[in-house]
Order: structure tokens, then C-alpha cells, then sequence
């Protein structure tokens, strides 16, 4: 007999009770069953229920709100077809933010990706105190990209700033970091340098050391040096860790918001829009203008564009590696 | 004529003569040797930490000066000054909530932690050890998010927050960060390796519930990556600003747009914009110290996998 928990007094067990029983361990049974087979679901929903609600959602409805008269009080008017496309689309004000978004994308990442290789080379030796470099060059990631943009809006500054200082002591005219567009650009990008190269360079440092060191070592007999070795073994094993990093940095960084909007307290990307980004006008249009159509236009806009360079991305980087392996192939050919 | 390898040395002159022969041939290709680096690396790297460090020192000098200080001084000399204290609590006792946005920056970062750690081990733990109809489909849609620009259905979103009537309430910023696509993929990722399935089927064999598993067998396993995912979500959300900057308002804000709030009102005294530039940073400072080594484990552990 099963316990039950309390004892019981009738001797032998009723077969009324016997049946009762059995019913209990079918339905724990079914019960487990259903554990088994639900379960999984269940644990993954939260995921993909938030997602849908404030991830897909969202990013759809735009596309709905931008084919409408949309104000951000009183909510949705008539439907107006093109209009808004139209109106952002011949506005002078999103294609320089357009020109401003990849300006200052192409000079954050390309410097990027250079320093964090090159740094990474560097940290990839039998250093003493590993760590502590380490860290080291993680410590800015920890600065949010609002304090990081005080702090080089001071550096930068046009008037008594830091770095015109330095330039007036070596006999450079002061440059005008915020009123002309190429010098703001530069310090909007050297914030977003400052806080995710070493950050980058972390990812590459793993990926040179998963290189096998066998490889170095027949470069060696070959007679290859360290520059060499450099660029003919480390470059190339990196190319899927390149190709990674380059890919979410387009996607964070056509997005760039923060920098740009703390570069001086009115936050409108200057007076001329000389530092406005695609991000900071989707603002402006719905909150400040509190038109909601024009700025959900410019967001799918953004989002298509982002979709495009993701697939010219994939595209290319298909090709890379299948034209790496095919020549693997053919080295292993001429090897054989 | 090419040198013979390390291994035929081995072979034809014994264990030390092979010795020699790999530390003189690592001299020529530095990577991953036994060597140590000479003076040009050390030099090259402390150049690095320079720049690291310095815009960090650079905000604590400001901090520590006066606004007459900075105009006069467009360099400032390495020695701070002695207006820290004043600055600090100038900055505390503007209208514009500072404490209260520490609060808040606290609570937000901490919830969001503790609520991506949970539901992304719990997603994570289906995906890598659980069998289901559509398993592989679905884990492939989930990385496949982590490259949707989400932040482009930031004007729905607000009219969502809106009908919610949570426009200018903390949950506002906390719900939409609960779970990650990141974080379900990077614990699917550690699961897969660190839990093996004979665990598992013990606990089950024991009467254990799917529930009871993950708590006490799948949750204690998933430690190590659990920590890291915590501490990247906690530095995410301490420093996040476009969407609590949109949907916050007035005083109850987080650090990040009380930041912008003090920018926009002593815009003529840099000394007190710094002063609330270190007090934001100081937290993650120290959580750095205590756990860098961590965030350095989890980005290069990260990089592997990814």
C-alpha cells in the first residue's frame, strides 16, 4: 500500500479506494506528460512574447503610421498615402543626416577596427599582468556614451576647449569641433572610438589566439618575419571575426543617438544640422515637431537601409569565404 | 634552406637541444610565445591605458576645479582641485533630482539583471537540453533578432506606453529590457556544453519536475555565463539613454538623461556637469574593479563562440 501520509485504520484497502488510486497515478502520469511536452514552450514564450510586443510590433506599426497623419497628442488623422515619404525624401534636413549618419559611421569604424587589430596583435604576447591590460583598455566601455559625450564636448570644445589648446601650443589655428561638419564629425566619432575599441579589440584578441600556432611556426620556416606573419596568417583567420564585428557595428552605429545629442545642450545636431543624425531627426520630427507620420517614415527609411547593408554585408562576406576556401583548395593542391 | 622542426630536433638531438631550438625561433614570431615582450610593447600598451584613462581623470579634474578654473586653465594641470565636495553637492541640491535618478538607475539595472538572467537561462535551458517540435527554428529566429534594429519602433512603442498610461513611469524602461535575444542565445550557447544530459535524466528519474530540474540542476550549472550575462546587462542598462530619455520625464529619470538634465541647466559651469559626469561613472567603476574580470572573460568567451 501506498502512504498517504496519515495512518490509516481499515485493514485491507477497499476497492473503491484501490481505484481511486490508480485514477491518482494516471493523472500525475498525464500530468507529467503534459510537464514534458508544454514545458519547453513555456519557458521560451517569455522571449517571444516580448519580442512580439515590443520588438516586431512596433517596428511594423511605423510602417502603418507613416502612410497616416499622425500627431503625437491627438493621435492618428486621414491616411496620406506617400506624403510623408515624399515630404522627408525632398527634405534637406534628412539627407544630411543621411550624409552625417555615414560620415560619422565610416570614421568611427574604419580607425575601429584598425586600432583594435593592431592593439590586439600587441596584447596577443606573453605579457606580464595580462589582465590588468586587459581591463585596461576595457575601462571606457563602462562609461555610458551620455558621459563619454560631456566629457569630449569639453575636449572639444570650440572656445577654450582642451584639445585647441594643445594645437595652439604646437602653433595649429583652433578648430572649429562643433560649427563645421568634417571637425564634428571627428569628435563625434572619437567618442564612439574611445568607448568601443578596446571592447573590439577583447574579440579579436580571443580570435588571434584561437589561430593555430602551427601555422606561425611553418611561416617561420618559410622565412615569413612578424610583419609578414601579420599580414599573410593573422588578417586572413580573422576574416569571420572582421566580418562579425563589422556587421553589428552597422547595425548599432547607423543608429547612433546619444553621442550627437549631447554634443551641445540644445541637442538639434547644430545649427546648421552639420552633426544631425538619422536617429536625432526621427526625434525631432515626432517629439519635438510631434509629427509622428514624417518620423515613422524616416524610421522605415533607416530600418530598409539597415536591411540593405545587412544583406550587401552577408553577400559579401558569402563571397570572401567561399573564395577563402576555394583557396585553401587550391593551395592544398599545389602543396600536394 | 629552411631550418628543420622543432620536433625532428626532438628526435635527432633530445629534449633540451629542441627546447633551445623553439624558444630561439619563437624570438622571430612573438604570438602566444614563451618569450617575454621587450620595452616597445609595454611602452605602446601604457600608451593605451593613457588614453583609456585620462577623458576618466580628465572629468575628475573639472569636477575638483571651478568654472573660472576651466576657463582660464583650458589644460588643466594633473593635481585636482580642491572643489570636488562643493561641486558634488551643488549638483544634489539642483532641482533636478539627482538622487533620485541614482535611485531609479539602481532599481532599473538591477530588475532588468535579475529578470534577463532568469528568463534567458530558463529559454536557454528549453533550447539547449529540452526536445520540442520547432526547436531549431525557433533558436534560428531568435539570433536572428539580435540583428532587428528594435530601436526603429521606438513611435509605436511610445503609443503602446501611452495606452498602458506608463508614459513617465520606471516600468516603462524596465519591461521592454525583462529578456534578450543576446541573452537566451548566449545561455543556449553555454547550456549546450555545461549541462550534461545524464544530470538531467538522474533528476527526472527522481520524481522532478521540468520546473524543479532547471531551479535546481540546470540554474546552479549555468553560473558562470549567468554572472557575465548580468554584468553586461547591468552596464547596458545603467548607460542605456535614447529610450528612458523619450519616455522619462521631469524628475523621475534615470542617471544617463539626469545628466542631459544638468547639462541643459549649468551649461556655462563645466565644473558641475563633471561632477555629475563621476558620480554616474563611479558605480560601474567599482563594479568594474570587483568584476572586469569577468566582463573581459565574457566579451573574449563571447568572440569564440560567436
Amino acid at each position: 500500500m501506498t502512504s498517504t501520509g496519515t495512518p490509516q485504520l481499515a485493514g485491507p484497502t477497499s476497492d473503491d479506494e484501490r481505484v481511486r488510486q490508480q485514477r491518482r497515478v494516471g493523472f500525475s502520469q498525464r500530468l507529467g506528460r503534459w510537464d514534458v511536452k508544454v514545458s519547453p514552450y513555456l519557458y521560451i514564450s517569455p522571449f517571444f512574447i516580448l519580442f512580439i510586443v515590443v520588438g516586431l510590433f512596433p517596428l511594423l506599426y511605423t510602417g502603418y503610421v507613416s502612410f497616416h497623419k499622425w500627431d503625437l497628442l491627438t493621435g492618428k488623422g486621414d491616411s496620406v498615402g506617400f506624403e510623408n515619404f515624399d515630404w522627408v525624401l525632398h527634405s534637406d534636413m534628412f539627407w544630411k543626416s543621411v550624409r552625417n549618419t555615414f560620415s560619422i559611421f565610416l570614421l568611427s569604424s574604419v580607425p575601429q577596427v584598425i586600432i583594435a587589430l593592431v592593439l590586439a596583435a600587441i596584447l596577443d604576447a606573453n605579457l606580464r599582468a595580462k589582465t590588468f591590460w586587459r581591463m585596461g583598455v576595457l575601462v571606457p566601455y563602462v562609461v555610458a556614451p551620455v558621459a563619454v559625450s560631456l566629457i569630449f564636448g569639453q575636449l572639444f570644445a570650440d572656445q577654450s576647449g582642451t584639445i585647441n589648446a594643445i594645437l595652439a601650443k604646437v602653433g595649429i589655428d583652433p578648430i572649429l569641433w562643433h560649427s563645421h561638419v568634417l571637425p564634428s564629425h571627428i569628435a563625434i566619432a572619437t567618442m564612439v572610438n574611445f568607448r568601443w575599441t578596446g571592447y573590439n579589440t577583447l574579440i579579436f584578441l580571443a580570435a588571434m589566439q584561437a589561430i593555430p600556432r602551427d601555422l606561425y611556426e611553418a611561416a617561420l620556416i618559410d622565412g615569413a618575419k612578424r610583419v609578414r606573419q601579420f599580414f599573410s596568417i593573422t588578417i586572413p583567420m580573422l576574416r569571420p571575426t572582421m566580418i562579425f564585428i563589422v556587421v553589428t557595428s552597422t547595425i548599432g552605429g547607423l543608429q547612433i543617438f546619444d553621442e550627437p545629442r549631447m554634443f551641445d545642450q540644445a541637442g538639434r545636431g547644430g545649427a546648421d544640422q552639420q552633426y544631425l543624425t538619422v536617429t536625432n531627426l526621427i526625434y525631432q520630427l515626432g517629439w519635438t515637431n510631434r509629427n509622428f507620420g514624417r518620423a515613422s517614415a524616416v524610421a522605415w527609411i533607416l530600418f530598409l537601409m539597415i536591411l540593405v547593408i545587412s544583406l550587401i554585408n552577408y553577400l559579401l562576406s558569402r563571397r570572401i569565404s567561399s573564395d577563402e576556401t576555394a583557396g585553401a583548395k587550391k593551395r592544398k593542391k599545389v602543396r600536394a | 634552406m629552411s631550418a628543420p622542426s622543432v620536433a625532428a630536433i626532438e628526435q635527432f638531438a633530445g629534449k633540451g637541444a629542441a627546447r633551445t631550438a623553439a624558444r630561439k625561433r619563437n624570438r622571430d614570431y612573438g604570438s602566444g610565445s614563451e618569450r617575454r615582450p621587450r620595452w616597445l610593447t609595454y611602452t605602446l600598451l601604457t600608451v593605451a591605458l593613457i588614453i583609456s584613462f585620462y577623458p576618466l581623470y580628465y572629468a575628475f579634474l573639472l569636477a575638483s576645479s571651478t568654472a573660472d578654473d576651466i576657463a582660464r586653465h583650458p589644460i588643466p594641470s594633473l593635481i585636482p582641485g580642491s572643489h570636488l565636495f562643493d561641486n558634488i553637492k551643488k549638483v544634489f541640491d539642483a532641482d533636478i533630482g539627482f538622487w533620485h535618478a541614482v535611485e531609479n538607475s539602481v532599481i532599473v539595472a538591477v530588475v532588468t539583471s535579475v529578470s534577463v538572467v532568469l528568463f534567458s537561462t530558463l529559454a536557454g535551458f528549453a533550447f539547449a537540453k529540452l526536445r520540442f517540435k520547432g526547436r531549431g527554428p525557433l533558436l534560428v529566429f531568435v539570433i536572428a533578432t539580435t540583428a532587428v534594429p528594435t530601436q526603429l519602433g521606438v513611435i509605436p512603442l511610445f503609443m503602446v506606453m501611452k495606452q498602458l498610461g506608463w508614459v513617465g513611469q520606471l516600468q516603462a524602461v524596465i519591461v521592454p529590457g525583462l529578456v534578450t535575444a543576446f541573452g537566451v542565445f548566449w545561455m543556449t550557447q553555454y547550456l549546450e556544453s555545461a549541462l550534461p544530459y545524464e544530470l538531467i535524466e538522474a533528476a527526472r528519474v527522481d520524481g522532478a519536475s521540468m520546473f524543479r530540474t532547471f531551479w535546481s540542476i540546470a540554474l546552479p550549472a549555468a553560473r558562470p555565463a549567468a554572472t557575465m550575462l548580468g554584468l553586461f546587462t547591468f552596464v547596458t542598462s545603467w548607460t542605456n539613454f535614447f529610450w528612458p530619455f523619450i519616455i522619462l520625464s521631469g524628475d523621475n529619470v534615470t542617471l544617463p538623461v539626469a545628466l542631459m538634465r544638468l547639462q541643459a541647466t549649468f551649461f556655462k559651469d563645466m565644473s558641475l556637469i563633471m561632477a555629475g559626469v563621476v558620480l554616474s561613472v563611479i558605480p560601474l567603476l567599482v563594479l568594474f574593479v570587483i568584476a572586469g574580470r569577468q566582463l573581459v572573460a565574457g566579451i573574449m568567451q563571447g568572440a569564440v563562440k560567436g
